[in-house]
């Protein structure tokens, strides 16, 4: 191919990626946005009652296991509608309110996990479960050591 | 310009059609004219593979059947999915024990197959070849995007892909309707990208098949009762509706899309279906039927099929597209 047929295919492409651009309907961002508000809201609401609930009711419990425990039941219930076929329903409402807080890590895992389990426990199930999540675990590790490293650097130079 | 298309002179006809689809299918506006409905996607197997390859030999023995025929009486078979390493087509062709080519042109493999089999039958190779498709929402979600209970949102022009298989015998003998030319497509690139956005790219391939029909044969849109593409979805068909009045083509009320036509717009689905059960059903379902019956006597049907792969993507490859076209 010449160099001037690659410039008119090149003209050609960026020609019509410009029209598909303005005939391809958009997602609402207003909508998007406020939809994604309230149900990430929602949850985290109900995760606050989770947590004054327990603490209420087992007064001797420190702040810290209350966390733990209000996060584990979450975590359990977005597990339980993954499994019963609902939370890709709320989530495809949700958007970011739905995968950004600890139920969307949850939603993630166990439908992979589900999903895979027809080609076996070993090689379904456990060598798939982290497709959807593992890149949220690999940055996750990386960029909290690298903020880990600043915070020492910080540290050293202005010693605080 | 050079030639793509073939003629048939030996007239190769349509023997039987039988069309197989999914529940949400089903309860499309198109769901009167399917052959059969399953409520159970995964067609009584344990997993969706197996379903699918089920619905998959259904859709052949279906057709043999109405044909009243045997398996053995067929001489080839011609299919393909859209699996990695066709597994739902080989594994059936495992199960019938029948000279097999596996076939793999994504979306458009229909009318590919159809292609290869009628010129098959006109130069009198074969007395009796099938041609099957088909899809499963199920297994192409999962190899192509994320697992099914996975919460993700689409974007609003995205395509679901339909569950649904279909099976066309042709045969020098009959009254069906005759494949009289079959238009091998080129394959196409505009540059698209956007994995979501498969009836963007499609559309280029579809729009280069039809000024090649048109160019080939001498027809033009007003021999035609009607113009089917295959999965272009709403989107899709409304850009190749812009690329052919460009160059002073108006498709207007003849053409519609398979995968448009396959979902009420109630039914969550964004901009209709995609996938290669779509043209195989519509065609062994609606087309065929309303051949029959007289309403339609010349048809175009150009399925139309997206040739990217994940990995392709994922190192920055756009999609190249393709269609081949059949004329009924």
């Amino acid at each position: 191919m010449t160099e001037q047929q690659t410039k008119e295919i090149n003209a050609r492409n960026e020609r019509y990626n410009k029209y598909v651009e303005s005939v391809t309907p958009k997602t609402g961002t207003f909508v998007s946005l406020l939809k994604a508000f309230v149900i990430g809201g929602i949850t985290c609401v109900i995760a606050e009652l989770i947590g004054d609930g327990l603490s209420t009711l087992l007064p001797s419990l420190s702040d810290e296991l209350v966390s733990s425990y209000t996060s584990m039941i979450i975590v359990s219930v977005a597990i339980f509608f993954t499994g019963f076929g609902f939370y890709d329903v709320i989530a495809r409402h949700g958007g970011a309110g739905s995968f950004l807080p600890i139920t969307g890590f949850a939603n993630a895992m166990s439908s992979a996990a589900l999903e895979y389990k027809s080609e076996g426990l070993i090689l379904g199930t456990s060598v798939k479960m982290f497709t959807v999540v593992g890149p949220v675990v690999v940055n996750g590790i990386v960029w909290s050591t690298f903020a880990g490293i600043v915070r020492y650097l910080v540290m050293l130079i202005f010693g605080v | 310009m050079k030639n793509q298309t073939l003629f048939f002179k030996n007239k190769p006809r349509i023997v039987s059609g039988m069309s197989i689809v999914g529940k949400k299918e089903g309860d499309g506006p198109l769901g009167k004219y399917f052959d059969h409905i399953s409520d159970d996607p995964k067609f009584g197997e344990k997993t969706f593979e197996k379903g699918e390859c089920k619905m998959f030999l259904k859709a052949i023995t279906g057709a043999v059947d109405k044909a009243k025929l045997n398996n053995e009486d067929l001489d080839l078979l011609l299919a393909g999915d859209l699996l990695n390493q066709l597994i739902s087509s080989s594994y059936v062709a495992r199960t019938l024990s029948v000279p097999y080519l596996g076939l793999y042109s994504a979306c458009s493999t229909m009318t590919e197959a159809l292609t290869i089999g009628a010129n098959f039958i006109n130069d009198g190779h074969f007395k009796l070849v099938a041609c099957a498709t088909g899809s499963h929402f199920a297994t192409a979600e999962r190899q192509y995007r994320y697992p099914l209970e996975y919460g993700c949102q689409r974007p609003p022009y995205s395509q679901w892909t339909v569950t649904a298989a279909g099976c066309t015998l042709l045969s020098l003998k009959g009254e069906g309707p005759a494949i009289t030319h079959a238009t091998i497509g080129k394959v196409v690139d505009f540059g698209i990208n956007d994995l979501n956005n498969m009836g963007a790219a499609m559309a280029t391939a579809a729009a280069d098949t039809i000024y090649s029909v048109f160019n080939d044969t001498n027809y033009d849109e007003r021999d035609f009762d009607a113009i089917f593409t295959g999965d272009l979805g709403r989107l899709g068909a409304e850009i190749l509706r812009d690329l052919c009045r460009e160059k002073g083509l108006e498709l207007g009320q003849k053409y519609s899309d398979c995968g448009e036509m396959m979902y009420k717009r109630e039914q969550n689905c964004y901009c209709g279906g995609s996938g290669a059960g779509a043209s195989a059903s519509v065609l062994n379902s609606f087309i065929l039927g309303k051949m029959q019956a007289g309403e339609y006597k010349k048809v175009l049907l150009l399925a139309t099929g997206a040739l990217m792969s994940p990995t392709s993507s994922y190192q920055g490859e756009t999609i190249p597209s393709i269609s081949h076209g059949i004329i009924l």
